[in-house]
C-alpha cells in the first residue's frame, strides 16, 4: 500500500474530499456541520483497530521516506560544500570576476550621482531588473487579493455571526490602553523614520525597498492601536489602487524613457544634481518614492486582506 | 538605430503598465483592453520578425549603460517568432475560454485576472528577448507568481490545492534556479549572457571551473525541469492543468512552461555554447529524462478516467520530446526542440480550449464515461478536438507529424548510433501509445448514445448530500451568434497555425534555424 504522501504526489488521493467545491456546504447550519462531524469521529472510533493498523503502516513507510530525504539532503550539502571549497575565496585577487564591480565602485559616483553604489546599481546601472522586482510585489499582492478578498465565491456563509464576535471580541484592540498610548509615540516616530530612509536612498543604507517597509510596518502598528475604523478614513481601497498604478506606470515609463533614450543615443536631460543632497542621483530619488509607496501599500495590502479580507472599508470593489 | 528596435522594450514595458491599468477597470473593460493591446504586440512582433529576418539580430541597450555595466535586451529571428506566437495563442486563449472565465471568476475579480494575464505576458516577452540571466531570474519569479494567480482564481479547493502544491515546486525551481545563477555569476563576474560565455569558453577546461560550472548549469536544469514538468517532477501537471479555468489551463500548458524550456535552451545556447554543452553529462541526462517522460507521462496519461487530466498527461509527454530534442543536439536537433515548442504550444492550447465544451454538454463532467456521443452533440468543439488529437498523434498535415519527422531526421543526422536507435524507439513507442488514448478518445466522443451521467455532476452532488438544487441542469445555454464567433475566430485560427506548422514545416524550419544561427 502506498503511502499517502506518494498517493498525493500522484494525484490520486484528494485531500479536499471531505471538503466541498460549493460554497453550498457552508450554508448548512453549524450544528449540522457538528453533528456530522461528531458522527465522523464515532465512526472512526468504532474501527479503531483498522485506524491503528493503517497508522502503524504509514509509520513504517514515512521512516523510510523521511531516510531517502535526509540521505538526499546530505548528499546535496556535501556536493555543493565540495564545489564551494573550490571557489576562489573572498576578498581572493579574482581578476576575471571583478571588472564590472570595480567598474560600479570607482565609476558609479560620477556615472549616477549616488553617494549609496547599492542604489546607483539597482535603480541606474540594472535598473530593468529592479522594474521587475517592483512588480514582483505588486504580483504577490494581486495574488493574495485573489485569494482573500471575500466575494461571492469564498465567502463564509452562516459564519457571520462568528466573525463579528471574533472582531468585537478578540480583536477590540481600542480598548488596549497599552497598545494605544504606545502607538501614539511610536508611529509618527516610525513613520518619519520611515521617510527618512526613503529620500536619502541615494546618499545612504536604504531606498524604496527598505524605507516603504518601514511605513508599511507603521501602518500596521497604528491599525492594531486604533482599529481599521480610524484607516478607513483615509485608506481605502480607491486610494491604495490609485497610489499603486500612479507608482509604478510613473516607474514604468521614467525608466523607459531613459531606455529609451539612453539605447537610442539621445540626451536624457535628467539632471544628476550634487551628490550628497537630498535632490541628486537623478531619477534614483523618485524612483526610490515611487517604490516606497508600492511596498507600503503592499504591506498594509497583506495585513488587511489576512486579517478582514478586504482592503478600506466597503466590501465592493474600486469601480462599482 | 532604426525605430523598429524600441519595439521589444515597447512590449515588456506596455504589458508592465497594462497590468496596472487593469487594476483601475472594471471585468468587461479590462477584457476588450487587454484584446487590443495584445493586438498592438503582436502587429509590433511581426514588424519585429520582418524586420530581423531582412536585417539580423540587434542588441538593445536597457539604459545608457552598454553591455557588461547594464541590462541588455536581444531580439533575433527565433525570439521574435517565438513572441508572436505566444502573444496570438494567449489572445486566442482569452478570446475562446471568455465564457468559461465569467462563470468560473467572481463577478468583483475578473479585472484581477486580466492584471494577471499581462504581467504574464510582459514576463514572458522579457524572459524571451533577455540577453541578461539575472534579468531571466526576475521575470521568472513574476511568471511564477502569475501562474498561481490565473490557477487559485477559480477559487474552488482543487485548484488551492493545486496552486499551493504548484507553487511550492515552483518556488524550489526559482531557488535552484537562482543557487545557478550565483554560482555562475561567482564563477564568471559577469550576469550577461555574451560576456559569460566568454569568460566560460576560455577557463572551462581549466580544472578550477569545470566542476562548478557543470554543478551550476545541472541546478539551473533541475530547476527549470520542476518548473517546466520535466519526467520525475511531472506530478503537479494533471491537478494543475486539470482544475484550472480552460484559459489558465491553456496559456500555462502552452505558454509557462514553455518560456522555462525556452530561457533553459538561451542557457545551453548562448552562455554555455553548444560546443561545451554537447560534452557536458547533462544533455545525455536530460536526452534521457526526454524519453522517459515522453513514455511514462503517455502510460499515465491512459490510466486516466478524465479528458482533462489525459490531456494535462499527455503534456508531459510532448515536453518529454523537446528535451530529447536539445538532448539530441546538433542545429537540426535544437531546431526541431523549437518547432516542437511551437507545435505543442498551438495543439495543447486548442485541446485546453475544447474539452470544456464537450463536457458542457454532457452534464458538465470530464469524466470519460459522461463524454460519450459529446462530439456528436457539440460539432464544432468536437471537430477541433479532432484536429488537436490527429496533430498529437502526429497524422500528416498536421504540427505534430512535423515535429516527429525533424525529430527522426535531428536523430539520422547526429553521427551517434546510440542516439539514433533509442530516438527512433522512443518515437515509435511514444507515438502508437499517443494513438492509443487520443484514438480511445475519438471513439468516445463520437460514438452515438448518452454517457453514463444524465444529470450534472453538482446534481449528483446534491442528490447525494440530500441537499435541494439550484444547479442549473447543465453549463450550457443558447448561444448568440457573436458569442459563437468568439470561439469559432480563435479556434480556427490555431487550427489555420497547426496547418500551416504541419504543411509549411520546412519554411518555419528555415525561420528557426536561421534565428539559431544568429544566437551564435
Amino acid at each position: 500500500m502506498k503511502n499517502a504522501f506518494q498517493r498525493w504526489l500522484d494525484g490520486d488521493i484528494d485531500l479536499m474530499a471531505n471538503i466541498s467545491d460549493a460554497a453550498r456546504e457552508h450554508d448548512h447550519a453549524r450544528a449540522d456541520i457538528k453533528e456530522r462531524d461528531k458522527k465522523i469521529a464515532r465512526e472512526i472510533d468504532s474501527r479503531r483497530e483498522t485506524v491503528l493498523m493503517i497508522a502503524r503502516e504509514r509509520e513504517g513507510l514515512k521512516m523510510v521516506y523521511d531516510v531517502i530525504a535526509v540521505i538526499c539532503c546530505v548528499l546535496v550539502i556535501l556536493v555543493f560544500m565540495y564545489i564551494i571549497a573550490q571557489l576562489p575565496l573572498y576578498g581572493a585577487e579574482n581578476v576575471r570576476a571583478t571588472t564590472v564591480a570595480e567598474r560600479y565602485i570607482e565609476h558609479g559616483l560620477e556615472e549616477t550621482g549616488a553617494i549609496n553604489i547599492v542604489s546607483g546599481m539597482i535603480l541606474d546601472y540594472r535598473a530593468f531588473d529592479t522594474l521587475g522586482e517592483s512588480h514582483v510585489l505588486f504580483t504577490a499582492l494581486i495574488c493574495v487579493m485573489i485569494l482573500l478578498r471575500v466575494d461571492s465565491k469564498n465567502q463564509r456563509k452562516g459564519f457571520e455571526d462568528y466573525y463579528a464576535t471574533m472582531r468585537e471580541t478578540y480583536f477590540a484592540s481600542e480598548k488596549d490602553t497599552i497598545l494605544r498610548t504606545i502607538g501614539i509615540f511610536l508611529v509618527p516616530c516610525i513613520f518619519v523614520y520611515g521617510i527618512y530612509v526613503l529620500l536619502n536612498g541615494q546618499n545612504s543604507p536604504g531606498g524604496g525597498f527598505s524605507g516603504g517597509a518601514i511605513m508599511g510596518a507603521a501602518m500596521i502598528i497604528f491599525t492594531s492601536a486604533f482599529g481599521f475604523d480610524r484607516v478607513d478614513r483615509f485608506f481605502t481601497l480607491k486610494l491604495q489602487t490609485y497610489v499603486t498604478f500612479v507608482a509604478l506606470s510613473f516607474y514604468s515609463f521614467a525608466k523607459g524613457y531613459v531606455f529609451f533614450t539612453g539605447a537610442n543615443g539621445l540626451e536624457n536631460h535628467i539632471p544628476k544634481g550634487t551628490p550628497g543632497a537630498i535632490l541628486s542621483g537623478g531619477l534614483i530619488l523618485p524612483l526610490d518614492v515611487a517604490v516606497g509607496l508600492v511596498v507600503a501599500c503592499t504591506m498594509f495590502g497583506f495585513y488587511s486582506l489576512f486579517r478582514r479580507g478586504q482592503i478600506g472599508g466597503s466590501l465592493g470593489r474600486i469601480n462599482s | 538605430m532604426d525605430f523598429i528596435c524600441n519595439f521589444p522594450l515597447f512590449t515588456i514595458v506596455l504589458s508592465l503598465f497594462s497590468g496596472v491599468l487593469c487594476t483601475m477597470l472594471k471585468g468587461r473593460t479590462a477584457k476588450y483592453y487587454t484584446l487590443l493591446y495584445e493586438a498592438a504586440l503582436i502587429a509590433m512582433l511581426a514588424a519585429v520578425l520582418v524586420y530581423t529576418s531582412v536585417n539580423g539580430d540587434f542588441t538593445y541597450v536597457m539604459g545608457e549603460f552598454p553591455a557588461p555595466w547594464g541590462n541588455e535586451i536581444r531580439a533575433g529571428v527565433l525570439e521574435a517568432l517565438m513572441a508572436m506566437c505566444f502573444m496570438i495563442i494567449m489572445m486566442c486563449s482569452i478570446l475562446a475560454g471568455w465564457k468559461f472565465l465569467v462563470i468560473d471568476i467572481d463577478e468583483t475579480k475578473i479585472n484581477l485576472y486580466f492584471v494577471l494575464i499581462n504581467l504574464m505576458t510582459a514576463a514572458l516577452m522579457a524572459m524571451i528577448w533577455t540577453n541578461d540571466i539575472f534579468t531571466g531570474y526576475v521575470f521568472l519569479e513574476i511568471l511564477t507568481l502569475t501562474s498561481c494567480g490565473i490557477l487559485i482564481v477559480r477559487e474552488i479547493g482543487r485548484t488551492t490545492l493545486a496552486a499551493v502544491r504548484y507553487m511550492c515546486l515552483n518556488l524550489l525551481g526559482s531557488g535552484l534556479f537562482l543557487l545557478g545563477v550565483v554560482l555562475l555569476y561567482d564563477i564568471t563576474g559577469h550576469l550577461l549572457m555574451v560576456p559569460m560565455h566568454a569568460t566560460i569558453a576560455e577557463i572551462f577546461y581549466s580544472d578550477a571551473a569545470m566542476k562548478p560550472v557543470t554543478l551550476a548549469l545541472g541546478v539551473l536544469t533541475i530547476g527549470l525541469s520542476i518548473k517546466s514538468g520535466l519526467f520525475p517532477f511531472n506530478f503537479w501537471m494533471p491537478d494543475t492543468y486539470g482544475w484550472a479555468t480552460p484559459t489558465s489551463a491553456a496559456v500555462l500548458s502552452a505558454l509557462v512552461s514553455k518560456a522555462y524550456i525556452f530561457l533553459l535552451f538561451k542557457i545551453y545556447y548562448r552562455v554555455v555554447g553548444p560546443q561545451i554543452f554537447e560534452t557536458l553529462p547533462i544533455r545525455k541526462i536530460i536526452f534521457i529524462l526526454g524519453i522517459m517522460s515522453m513514455i511514462f507521462g503517455s502510460i499515465s496519461a491512459m490510466r486516466k478516467k478524465s479528458i482533462n487530466r489525459m490531456v494535462a498527461f499527455s503534456s508531459a509527454a510532448q515536453i518529454g520530446y523537446i528535451y530529447m530534442g536539445i538532448g539530441i543536439g546538433g542545429t537540426l536537433g535544437y531546431a526541431a526542440a523549437m518547432f516542437q515548442i511551437l507545435a505543442h504550444a498551438f495543439t495543447k492550447s486548442l485541446l485546453f480550449l475544447t474539452t470544456p465544451r464537450l463536457a458542457e454538454v454532457s452534464g458538465d463532467s470530464l469524466l470519460f464515461k459522461n463524454l460519450q456521443g459529446s462530439g456528436l452533440r457539440r460539432k464544432d468543439a468536437g471537430l477541433y478536438f479532432l484536429v488537436g488529437a490527429l496533430s498529437m498523434v502526429g497524422i500528416p498535415i498536421f504540427a505534430g507529424f512535423s515535429a516527429k519527422l525533424f525529430f527522426a531526421l535531428a536523430a539520422a543526422d547526429s553521427d551517434n548510433l546510440r542516439i539514433l536507435f533509442l530516438t527512433m524507439t522512443a518515437l515509435a513507442i511514444s507515438s502508437v501509445l499517443n494513438a492509443m488514448y487520443f484514438i480511445r478518445t475519438l471513439i468516445r466522443i463520437y460514438s452515438s448514445g448518452r454517457g453514463g451521467a444524465d444529470i450534472s455532476a453538482p446534481q449528483q452532488f446534491a442528490h447525494m448530500h440530500n441537499l435541494e438544487s439550484d444547479v442549473p441542469d447543465s453549463r450550457e445555454r443558447v448561444e448568440t451568434m457573436a458569442g459563437h464567433l468568439e470561439y469559432w475566430i480563435p479556434m480556427l485560427i490555431l487550427v489555420a497555425a497547426n496547418l500551416i506548422l504541419g504543411l509549411n514545416s520546412s519554411a518555419v524550419a528555415d525561420l528557426i534555424q536561421r534565428g539559431l544561427m544568429m544566437f551564435d
